[in-house]
């Protein structure tokens, strides 16, 4: 899905080339394959949504429970009971927690890398923070099982102390195997990306908007602030857009941090709770026919949330495209 | 995300990528998971190979390390002959079986009458799924109490620490329990698994049967339980247990023995409390029943004893087959195997691996069925 984003911004090129009356074979093929491969993209998603659609209504035909509301998941049971509102809550709550940690970092990083640090410095460090993109997540969830909630404990405890009082931030002392582990877990593995996009869209800030600001007496920050970002606020979207989706899908690493369970808890910091990916990949191995039908199920779900965002983020980017200065 | 590249950088970030890799596989390296003690002897004198060929087979993890055992036997003394064993879990073996794409399944749980009636599908001229009893092992309670390297619980006490009801390792039940030991005044974390397991159905089989008030939820492969916290598969659990103090948990023995953890010892109402031993549980699987109807031999564990040296926490892994085979094709090499499996030396190997032997007469009528599979 992430992928067809970056390409369909410019089927200029694609059009223009139709267009041309010399017709020569390397033309033909390749206008050929290129239709070929965009036909095959659409055919694909229209399957797997076909797919997915007639097993999901198996299910939810068969369902006793409210599949929108029903805190359950006897999907093997007989009859079958159950419900994605656990799901979907953590899903979203975990995920947006993740966004709110790594997009203000990920704006940051990607400055540091466009605007301030050294080039001797930016490129390594570039280096590095593609180089967390390239870590398998089980490696991120094992990381964040053995290392991340042990040391996790105290911070929450000074939550508990600080913020316990709104309910939200209330801490019971249990290992912090909780969504705001896996949020934290899941800005740490969506901050490559993030920041990477973010970062090729600042630097081709142009450079005649950098200079008159320069000239007319702007600080350094004062540029960033007035060029950059307004400039590359439509990128910044759109990788944080890219980040998202990885953090909706997130399974292995998930799975191994949360302890999930079929309540939502008030508190983020309380274990509990449980997110579509990890809730498929955990009860994946047991189900029983019916059982993986509820689960295609809760999959359709998670496909028409990430469309969602994805629009959304579509629509916000379009919005925003005139006062962005992209155009210049 | 990479727009404009230099070839250079591509191929730095290309090596540092595949230093990554290396250190992954690395990490993969060292940790050995096949679950087996180092030196295991594959060889054995007088093994009746079938055929040659490829024989595909899925379901329990619970029996996986039993399975390698066993291939790695058979396929070192029978040359030709491929098994194919893939612990993808009881639902979804018996899933393949019921499909047809595998000649039998391992399964930690009973067959509904419904995926009975189903099997009739697959098997040949008329016959049935039948479960052959193949492999035993206690399922052990594993707990992090420092100080307390031995500890007693009954079926009561379980359930109500697995139910949340006692939440502190200083409770007077406990206590009552274990006269004489300090138990120190620490939160008890009770940790079930998040994914469907037939160990869980075998625990809270157990705690149903033997404290039906203290545990009201029906035994299901998913957890009913209240609180507590959840981590997936076995190998989790053993890492909650060993991370967190308080902790307490359920997996088969050998998680417990290979990462040297403290287990339970169950007080049955025997005279004296009785440890998750390979030979308590052997004891139990003698006092089975086959419950079984027309060939089939399911069997019925009896939780409530009160017999020295029983205990009685045990999961029972079966093979599940069509009792006049499915496909003729592999008929004979199922056949060789299982046989191989269910005889003298299949069954003493169980032993070294932490599982316990099916009791003599079982085995026999195990033995019995599996030749009369034709």
């Amino acid at each position: 899905m992430t992928v067809n984003d970056t390409k369909t911004p410019d089927p200029a090129p694609a059009a223009g080339a139709r267009g041309q009356s010399t017709t020569r074979l390397g033309d033909r093929v390749f206008s050929n394959l290129s239709k070929g491969s965009g036909i095959a993209l659409l055919v694909i998603m229209a399957a797997i949504a076909v797919f997915l659609a007639i097993r999901a209504v198996v299910a939810i035909r068969a369902n006793e429970g409210n599949f929108l509301t029903t805190f359950a998941w006897d999907a093997n049971a007989d009859p079958p009971y159950f419900g994605i509102a656990v799901l979907l809550f953590g899903t979203v709550v975990s995920s947006v927690i993740a966004m709110v940690i790594a997009v203000p970092v990920a704006v940051g990083i990607a400055l540091f890398l466009s605007h301030y640090a050294p080039r001797r410095l930016a490129t390594p460090i570039g280096y590095l923070v593609d180089l967390l993109a390239a870590v398998p997540s089980i490696i991120y969830g094992l990381w964040g099982a053995l290392y991340l909630v042990p040391r996790l404990t105290g911070t929450y405890d000074w939550l508990d102390d600080v913020l316990g009082w709104t309910g939200v931030f209330a801490y019971d002392g249990s290992p912090a195997r909780s969504l705001m582990t896996v949020g934290v877990l899941l800005a740490v593995m969506i901050l490559p990306i993030i920041t990477s996009v973010t970062r090729e869209v600042f630097q081709q800030t142009p450079k005649a908007h950098q200079e008159a600001a320069l000239a007319l007496g702007a600080t350094r920050w004062e540029v960033i602030r007035v060029t950059v970002l307004p400039f590359g606020r439509s990128g910044v979207i759109s990788a944080s857009m890219l980040g998202l989706g990885r953090a909706l899908g997130e399974t292995m690493a998930v799975a191994t941090v949360l302890s999930p369970s079929f309540l939502i808890n008030a508190s983020v910091l309380e274990s509990g709770g449980g997110t579509f990916a990890q809730n498929i990949a955990s009860q994946f191995k047991e189900a029983g026919s019916m059982g993986r039908d509820a689960l295609i199920a809760s999959g359709l779900v998670l496909f028409l949330l990430t469309l969602l965002v994805n629009g959304a983020a579509r629509l916000i980017i379009a919005r925003r495209k005139e006062y962005s200065g992209a155009n210049a | 995300m990479k727009l404009s590249r230099t070839r250079g950088r591509r191929a730095l970030g290309l090596g540092a990528a595949l230093a990554a890799g290396a250190l992954v596989l690395t990490a993969c390296g060292t940790d050995d998971n096949s679950g087996l003690p180092g030196a295991v002897d594959f060889t054995v004198d007088d093994l009746d190979c079938g055929p040659g060929g490829t024989l595909l087979a899925s379901g329990s993890s619970a029996q996986a390390n039993a399975m390698e055992v066993w291939v790695n036997t058979y396929q070192a003394n029978c040359e030709g002959s491929q098994i194919n064993y893939k612990a993808t879990g009881s639902g979804a073996g018996v899933q393949e079986f019921l499909q047809g794409t595998t000649a039998f399944a391992g399964s930690d749980s009973l067959l509904s009458p419904a995926e009975v009636e189903e099997s009739r599908r697959v098997c040949r001229d008329g016959g049935r799924a039948i479960h052959l009893p193949m492999a035993a092992g206690p399922i052990a309670l594993g707990y992090n109490v420092p100080g307390v390297p031995d500890l007693a619980l009954d079926a009561s006490t379980l359930a109500r620490i697995f139910d949340s009801a006692i939440t502190r390792w200083d409770d007077p039940a406990i206590a009552a329990l274990n006269p004489g030991v300090d138990l120190p005044d620490l939160a008890i974390t009770p940790f079930h698994r998040s994914d469907g397991s037939g160990t869980t159905e075998n625990l809270t089989t157990y705690l149903h049967e033997s404290a039906p008030e203290d545990w009201p939820h029906e035994p299901d492969k998913a957890w009913r339980g209240r609180g507590g916290q959840s981590a997936d598969g076995s190998s989790g659990l053993v890492g909650m247990v060993q991370q967190n103090e308080g902790a307490i948990a359920y997996f088969e023995l050998s998680y417990a023995h290979q990462n040297g953890l403290d287990t339970v010892n169950v007080d049955t109402g025997a005279d004296e409390p009785v440890e998750a031993t390979v030979d308590n549980s052997s004891n139990a699987i003698g006092q089975a029943e086959v419950v079984g109807e027309d060939g089939d031999l399911a069997l019925e564990l009896d939780y409530a004893t009160r017999e020295e040296g029983v205990y009685p926490i045990v999961l029972v892994t079966y093979e599940i087959v069509c009792d006049g085979g499915n496909d003729p094709a592999t008929l004979d090499l199922t056949r060789a195997f299982l046989d191989y499996t269910a005889g003298e030396e299949g069954q003493r190997a169980l032993a070294e691996i932490d599982y316990a032997p099916i009791s003599d007469d079982i085995i026999e009528q195990v033995r019995n069925r599996v030749e009369a599979m034709d």
